[in-house]
């Protein structure tokens, strides 16, 4: 299991060592500072193996996180246990720098002392450390409340804890979905993918057994087929009876969310964690509504000349608006100066990124825009010809590009007054720009 | 507070410890669980050896604490008391309560025992797991797993992993019941997960719609970790492709998602190539073309390198697409840039091989690009180009020529390549070379100081000296085919390695004992088979003799497959021998064979002649298989010996009783492998007092019955008198066929194709004489010796045998010289019949 971990600044100083077995060494602080931090390559993997000890790192806004192990271990756990430390210190402490992380070294190593122990991750929920793991002096708890922090942490339901109690019963749901894309210069679609999550944000009473329905594809049929043997219709495609489904590739839940029951009913059911939470994670791949076109020209007119032309095309409902719309049209290393003409929106060549930028406030539904530009090059001798990065775009609409739906979110509380018609809902839908490129 | 600081200066100081350890057994009994869970933890860090037999009552009691909290935390505390002294665990009985604490209510503490447990497993001292997992406890095990946190999961199913079932049947129920968690969104439990149900599917059967569900259920949650943070997307492409090469069927469609972004850290780059290589069909080539060309032009030189290598493993693997990778390669090398247009050569050189006299009109793009050569790989592959198609290359000679300049700056590798293209050369056209061939000749000869260049310079010289026409044939011969596939893990590795998914060995996709040290690495994980499985089943039921399903299965079929040549028609030597025995032995009563008996003087030349030619193979010494009070009188010695290719079987009869015995007849059970008598027994009366030897050929394709131990002979003998039965053991050297020889390039690959379970050792004892003797020895006895090498003085022999059910046994024999103990190992993919097999080596060796 994990020997131990460590925290870098940039400069390859120590600002965490926490050891958590003693076949590391006290040279594998300095082992990996040497060969990794300092090595004069760029990193070529997130796994580094020094005189049979192995690191793990992962790199955060200048702050290294290491872990150390001279074991077999479980690579993706050590991996996805980095990640669940910086966020148990995000939600701590907020951002992760120098500054927060000397600024509170203590709790830190009283976290790490809990999460993990001789090495093996325990509970590391940030809403239940929090009950126990606080930066205020300890007050003495009562023998009831010490049982109760005890058996929620090890407990079946480690991640609520019971009697909480709220006035308003109100929860959110935020449908988020990033729209991946590649799309070849001809317009051709080369992947697409959505990763979607539903970001849950919970404030009800007691301990609320809740139900979500989504138009699954699997699920509606199968209800298609059940009303098709009672009413008699054998139309059973959902597609056809005029409901979109979505085909869903692949989803992932939180762990409150009863699997072996999603396994069996395809039913999502769980008690949630009081608060936010990502409540499940999706991938499709079918029927992706493209929010916008980028239709890229580029001539380049003698050695020392370059023609742009980048066509926008918004394609979705009129009524609709998206925003935060930015277009990357990226340019030679040798670019001396760029004329922009566009219809909409501002731009500006910046230098320092080697790109035109392009920004449009908002943009209605089947709508179409371009941008012209004229670039000229500084005549060089390297023979190295341009690469082309792809155009890359960013932008956020209203609505789910996947065609994700919610059906319907149920709560059941048999112990407390309260039904699931007095529990206000709130659902959003957001669709966002991943890595949506297009090559030119 | 007080136990942070304790926890960091302990292990560093030694000096004050009474204190502590007061403080901390007294904490034990804190009426607060933390405090109380605080102390267990904080014990387990004080490395202090006295200190720690202090623990042992807090430490118990702990394990029976009330709180959930209190427990779990004294479970791994057992795991750190292992780390410091593990007798201490063994004797105290903490493995029992650790045991125990996996019924536990509480999932938390159960997945905490079972990493400590698992930990404990695979440091034990001797190598064998301590404390065993059985299927109640795996129940337990699946049931709380749907409950702990996702490390405690991630505990679980490794534990799982290492777990093997009774039967299919287990094995399926295990199946889908882990199933769920493949939509955890910890990527740990997936691949977790994912590992055990990779090992499992090893166990039913292929066709089972299990493995067909399973396998289209493993492909989105794979796909999905793709979207994972880079550092865990390098975990599972590392996996990925473990799988791919493992089950290519599971993510054959889901090519695209591997295709590179823009923005990908580099690692996650170079591994999504190497899996897009491996799932490129004819399907789906000419997107991954389209893909692998626009890597070509990227920034990163390894990434541009791989991608340019992979175009060429493309053509190589999909014939159809040659023609467009060829193109594409030319259009690449057209750029000018300089690592590209080197790795292209070097890919169009495989391409050359592999589909010769196809593409030849591009070498004079290549020979464009002679002088931008400068990595010896490149320049060696350029060489061979030319050397290869030199009657189409007008100046061939002017080009190799232009490298002879140099000739002794090169690498080693360009210098061979520059030898054997000029000697090429010079055998196509011989009229205007003799110079240059001289001069290189010369070169490698005389003024290098490498043993390789000047060998192989020394025997061209002789070749072209002696007989050219000879060394036309050597030199330009056809070559062997290259392989499709590049790069795969050998098949015994990957296995291995499936058992590691997840784990650091299939990130480095080496053995753990690669990079862990000392006892930490664990044992040797090896998938399951069906065959050990079915084995295994056939063992526990109450029917001595096991169902045709089991390992007879095997033998059966295998029967079935190839039926051993029948043993060669009686040449004249074989009749005689056959009699000799009679006639030696008998005397006066009828001979086995007619023949033999008016012949005699014939017969006693065959003799001579027979042991001049052809010295006999071990006979064992008759043993007394009847004794005369259990044969009312008749009195039954024997033994086996193979002549001439058939098996015999040798008995003396006596007969001790008052009257004299007549009708003799035998007939022998169905047996492992199906021995039959060919003709009857050629027994007449015997007299009382008075005794017969008889000769019985025994033929080896009757039916089969698998007998325990596996070389039983069960044998019925009838006179006069009565019915009697007796048992005897075959030795196995009897049974081992003329043509047990592989070929040695055969049987190095059988070998690494035969997986690790399948290998047993065994030690003989009393080994005499060198492994000469021993060799010769063998070789009589149809063992015979494809290759002898000697190893830091010990002389290791490789040995084949086949059985007459077809079975090949592979076997390596470890001798070291005034040692009498010898190494014997063993790989067959019936390794049931090994131990009757060692059992023959010792009488050989003895003999």
């Amino acid at each position: 299991m994990i020997g131990g971990l460590f925290v870098y600044n940039h400069k390859g100083e120590v600002l965490i060592s926490r050891v958590y077995r003693d076949d590391i060494g006290r040279n594998a602080v300095d082992a990996f500072r040497v060969n990794v931090i300092h090595a004069r390559q760029q990193v070529r993997s997130p796994v580094t193996n020094i005189a049979r000890t192995s690191f793990f790192h992962i790199k955060r806004a200048n702050i290294w996180l290491a872990a150390v192990t001279k074991q077999n271990v479980n690579a993706a756990m050590v991996f996805e246990f980095l990640l669940k430390i910086i966020d148990v210190m995000q939600s701590y402490f907020g951002k992760i720098s120098e500054e927060n992380i000397k600024n509170n070294f203590v709790l830190i190593y009283e976290l790490l002392d809990e999460i993990l122990d001789f090495g093996y991750p325990q509970n590391s929920d940030t809403g239940v450390l929090k009950t126990f793991i606080t930066q205020q002096g300890i007050k003495s708890a009562s023998k009831e409340e010490q049982a109760q922090i005890t058996s929620q942490v090890t407990g079946q339901i480690g991640w609520r804890r019971e009697g909480i109690k709220y006035r308003r019963n109100e929860l959110f749901l935020d449908v988020l979905e990033y729209v991946n894309l590649l799309m070849s210069p001809q317009g051709q679609v080369l992947s697409a993918h959505v990763a979607g999550k539903v970001v849950m944000k919970s404030y009800l009473s007691g301990m609320p057994e809740c139900k979500f329905g989504i138009n699954d594809k699997i699920v509606m049929e199968a209800k298609g087929k059940g009303n098709g043997g009672i009413s008699g219709n054998t139309d059973s495609d959902p597609a056809r009876s005029g409901k979109p489904v979505v085909v869903i590739d692949d989803c992932q839940f939180h762990q409150c969310v009863k699997l072996s029951k999603f396994e069996t009913e395809h039913s999502i059911s769980f008690i949630p964690p009081d608060g936010e939470f990502e409540l499940m994670r999706y991938r499709t791949t079918k029927d992706i509504s493209l929010p916008f076109r980028v239709i890229p020209l580029v001539r380049e007119v003698g050695r020392t000349k370059m023609e742009v032309k980048v066509v926008l095309k918004s394609n979705f409902k009129p009524s609709l608006l998206g925003q935060k719309i930015e277009v990357k049209i990226p340019t030679p290393l040798n670019t001396s100066g760029v004329q922009l003409i566009c219809l909409k929106g501002k731009a500006k060549y910046k230098a320092s990124e080697n790109a035109i930028v392009w920004k449009i406030k908002r943009m209605a539904g089947m709508k179409e825009t371009q941008l012209s530009a004229e670039i000229e090059l500084l005549e060089t001798d390297t023979k190295k010809k341009w690469t082309r990065p792809p155009i890359s775009m960013g932008f956020e609409v209203p609505f789910a590009p996947s065609g994700f739906k919610v059906r319907y979110l149920k709560v059941f509380e048999p112990k407390l007054n309260y039904s699931d018609h007095d529990v206000i809902k709130w659902v959003r839908y957001i669709g966002r720009s991943g890595l949506y490129e297009t090559r030119c | 507070m007080f136990f942070v600081v304790l926890m960091s200066s302990i292990p560093y100081n030694n000096g004050w410890k009474d204190l502590p350890t007061y403080q901390l057994v007294k904490d034990c009994e804190d009426s607060n669980p933390l405090i109380r869970a605080l102390a267990v933890r904080t014990m387990g860090c004080i490395r202090v050896d006295k200190i720690t037999e202090y623990l042992c009552e807090p430490l118990r009691k702990c394990l029976k604490d009330e709180d959930p909290y209190v427990r779990k935390t004294a479970a791994v505390c057992v795991a750190k008391l292992y780390d410091i002294s593990s007798s201490m665990v063994e004797d105290q009985g903490f493995l029992d309560q650790l045991k125990d604490l996996l019924s536990d209510s509480n999932p938390m503490v159960v997945a905490n025992a079972v990493a400590a447990l698992s930990e404990i497993n695979e440091a034990s001292v001797s190598g064998r797991p301590l404390v065993e997992m059985n299927a109640p406890t795996i129940n337990k095990l699946l049931t709380a797993l749907n409950e702990c946190t996702e490390w405690g999961q991630v505990f679980i199913l490794d534990a799982l992993s290492n777990y093997s079932p009774r039967d299919a049947r287990e094995a399926h129920s295990i199946c889908e019941r882990i199933t769920p968690r493949l939509a955890h969104a910890n990527a740990a439990v997936v691949l977790s997960a994912v590992k055990v149900l990779m090992k499992l599917m090893e166990m039913v059967s292929a066709d089972t719609e299990l493995v067909s569900t399973l396998s289209r259920k493993l492909a989105p949650p794979l796909v999905t970790l793709l979207s994972a943070e880079p550092e865990v997307q390098y975990v599972a492409l590392r996996n990925i492709n473990l799988v791919v090469q493992k089950r290519p069927d599971i993510l054959k469609h889901e090519m695209k998602v591997f295709f590179v972004k823009y923005n990908d850290p580099i690692y996650v780059k170079l591994e999504k190539l190497d899996i897009m290589i491996r799932l490129a069909s004819q399907a789906n080539i000419a997107q991954v073309l389209g893909e692998l060309k626009e890597y070509a032009t990227e920034v990163d030189v390894d990434f541009v390198r791989k991608a340019v290598r992979a175009i060429g493993r493309c053509a190589i693997k999909v014939e159809p697409s040659a023609e467009r990778c060829v193109s594409t390669l030319l259009e690449l090398i057209q750029t000018k840039v300089n690592y590209v247009v080197q790795e292209a050569i070097v890919v169009i050189k495989d391409i050359f091989r592999k589909y010769p006299n196809k593409y030849e009109s591009i070498i004079s793009t290549l020979c464009e690009n002679l002088d931008t050569l400068d990595e010896p790989e490149a320049r060696a592959s350029m060489v061979w180009i030319v050397g290869e198609y030199a009657e189409r290359i007008d100046n061939a000679d002017e080009l190799l020529d232009s490298f002879l300049e140099g000739f002794h700056d090169e690498n080693a590798q360009v210098q061979l390549q520059l030898l054997t293209a000029v000697v090429k050369l010079f055998l196509k056209r011989p009229a205007d070379t003799q110079e240059l061939v001289q001069h290189v000749l010369s070169l490698a000869t005389q003024d290098s100081d490498n043993p390789d260049l000047r060998d192989r310079g020394f025997i061209y010289w002789r070749l072209l000296s002696t007989d050219p026409a000879a060394a036309k044939e050597v030199v330009l011969a056809d070559k062997p085919l290259i392989s499709e596939e590049t790069d795969l893990l050998e098949p015994t590795l990957l296995d291995e390695l499936i058992c590691h998914i997840s784990s650091l060995a299939s990130v480095y996709h080496k053995p753990p004992t690669a990079f862990v040290e000392g006892r930490g690495a664990g044992v040797r994980k090896s998938l399951p088979s069906r065959g050990v499985v079915a084995e295994e089943t056939s063992t526990q039921q109450p029917t001595v003799i096991p169902n045709q399903e089991s390992l007879i299965g095997d033998l059966l079929s295998m029967d079935i497959g190839g039926p051993p040549p029948a043993p060669a028609p009686s040449s004249n030597v074989d009749l005689l021998a056959g009699g000799l025995d009679v006639l030696l032995g008998g005397g006066p009563e009828p001979g086995a064979s007619a023949a033999a008996v008016p012949g005699g003087a014939s017969g006693l030349l065959g003799d001579i002649f027979a042991v001049s030619a052809a010295p006999a193979s071990y006979v064992p010494p008759k043993q007394c298989w009847l004794p005369a009070d259990k044969g009312k009188g008749l009195e039954i010695w024997g033994t086996f010996s193979r002549q001439n290719g058939q098996p015999r079987m040798e008995m003396t009869f006596t007969n001790k009783a008052m009257q004299p015995m007549t009708g003799f007849a035998i007939q022998l059970n169905k047996n492992s492998f199906g021995v039959y008598p060919v003709g009857g027994l050629a027994v007449g009366a015997v007299g009382a007092g008075a005794g017969a030897e008889a000769a019985l050929p025994l033929a080896t394709h009757g039916p089969v019955q698998r007998m325990d131990p596996l070389n039983n002979l069960q044998v019925a003998i009838k006179n006069n008198i009565d019915v009697f039965y007796f048992a005897c053991l075959i030795p196995a050297h009897i049974l081992f066929t003329e043509d047990g020889q592989l070929d040695k390039r055969v049987f190095l690959t059988t070998w690494k194709e035969i997986p690790a379970a399948n290998e047993v050792q065994h030690t003989l004892s009393n080994v005499v004489g060198t492994a000469d003797s021993i060799a010769q020895k063998m070789t009589l006895n149809n063992i015979f010796t494809i290759a002898k090498r000697n190893v830091e003085g010990q002389d290791m022999l490789y040995q084949s045998l086949k059985l007459t059910n077809n079975i090949w046994v592979l076997l390596e024999l470890k001798l070291q010289p005034g040692n009498p103990e010898a190494t014997l190992s063993l790989k067959s993919r019936t390794v049931e019949v090994a131990t009757c097999i060692f059992q023959a080596y010792e009488a050989i060796i003895k003999s």
